[in-house]
């Protein structure tokens, strides 16, 4: 924790530094693990309780306040993960690649988890669990290109070279996120148009507050696994260096393990 | 509250397979992907540990 408290005068670069990133991602991880499980008890009460059942689709409608949050998060975490893998390759800022790497994971679960919710709410609503329509097809992309940007940087030892590969290959990845966005108004094809826009809903109150609910629980998510994942790839690949070493001697540092 | 009993909620209108087989991936998911990287930052901590103490 002190090394927050070393650092006089904070900039926008400061928590750039492996060392004070990995102090400031221990400090959040456990309100954003509170957030996530206060903001899910309420959406899913809103969602399961008190939101009316739908006219046409009755209580199948019911997937959309897991469906779409993971979706629009999987597509926002897929850009945030491309823009700092390439900030880190850039820049040779090492911070921003391990974040990058960091942000996979959950990026390819709330895809999968976008792909499963679908394709259980496809079979009572389309009579299908799943058609290689464009919407349906281009996130099927998406989860590869997860897959791909996972083993890729997970094959290659040397931390740069990883990072740099990572980054291109999450780079051309960027172009199928437009894809996804707007198949459904490019091919009109089975999976419908969004519902949610800036502009008036077509959506009931209780349904649309569910749903916000629901995408913020699962922000917290990304937020608290990303942290706790790009600590770990901290540890990882600083072993060697000295704030790592002063760390690991530390009262506390491993509170869950054995003293070796 | 817009359910008469209890087997009503879980019955979900005859699409209880389909909201509950959504809702109970998803949680086991986000149970057991947290848990993997909790081990991962446990295992680097105890690699840390061990690398510097010799």
């Amino acid at each position: 924790m002190n090394y927050l408290a070393q650092q006089p005068g904070l900039r926008w670069s400061t928590f750039s530094a492996p060392s004070r990133f990995y102090a400031l991602a221990g400090l959040c991880v456990p309100w954003m693990w509170a957030a996530c499980v206060l903001l899910a008890v309420a959406g899913l009460y809103v969602g399961l309780f008190l939101a009316p059942t739908d006219a046409t689709q009755h209580d199948a409608y019911r997937v959309i306040f897991i469906h779409v949050p993971a979706a629009l998060l999987s597509m926002l975490i897929y850009l945030v993960m491309a823009f700092w893998a390439a900030w880190g390759w850039i820049f040779n800022a090492r911070m921003a690649s391990m974040y990058a790497r960091a942000l996979a994971p959950t990026g390819a679960v709330l895809t999968f988890i976008t792909l499963w919710t679908g394709s259980l709410w496809g079979k009572p609503t389309w009579g299908t669990w799943w058609v290689w329509d464009a919407r349906i097809t281009s996130y099927f992309i998406l989860l590869l290109l997860y897959i791909g940007y996972i083993a890729l940087t997970e094959a290659i030892d040397d931390v740069r070279r990883s990072a740099h590969a990572g980054a291109l290959l999450a780079l051309v990845g960027v172009v199928n996120i437009p894809i996804i966005y707007f198949s459904v108004r490019w091919w009109n094809t089975l999976h419908q148009g969004q519902t949610i826009k800036m502009t008036g809903t077509s959506m009931e109150q209780t349904m649309r507050l569910s749903m916000w609910l629901m995408m913020f629980s699962f922000w917290a998510y990304t937020f608290a696994m990303a942290f706790t994942r790009s600590r770990a790839i901290v540890l990882e690949q600083e072993a060697d260096t000295e704030w790592v070493k002063a760390l690991s001697t530390e009262k506390g540092f491993n509170p869950a393990g054995t003293k070796p | 509250m817009i359910w008469n009993s209890f087997s009503d909620f879980l019955n979900m209108g005859g699409y209880g397979l389909y909201v509950w087989g959504s809702y109970g991936v998803t949680l086991v998911v986000m149970v057991i992907e947290p848990l993997l990287a909790r081990r991962r930052l446990h295992n680097a901590r105890q690699a840390a540990a061990r690398e510097n103490s010799v």
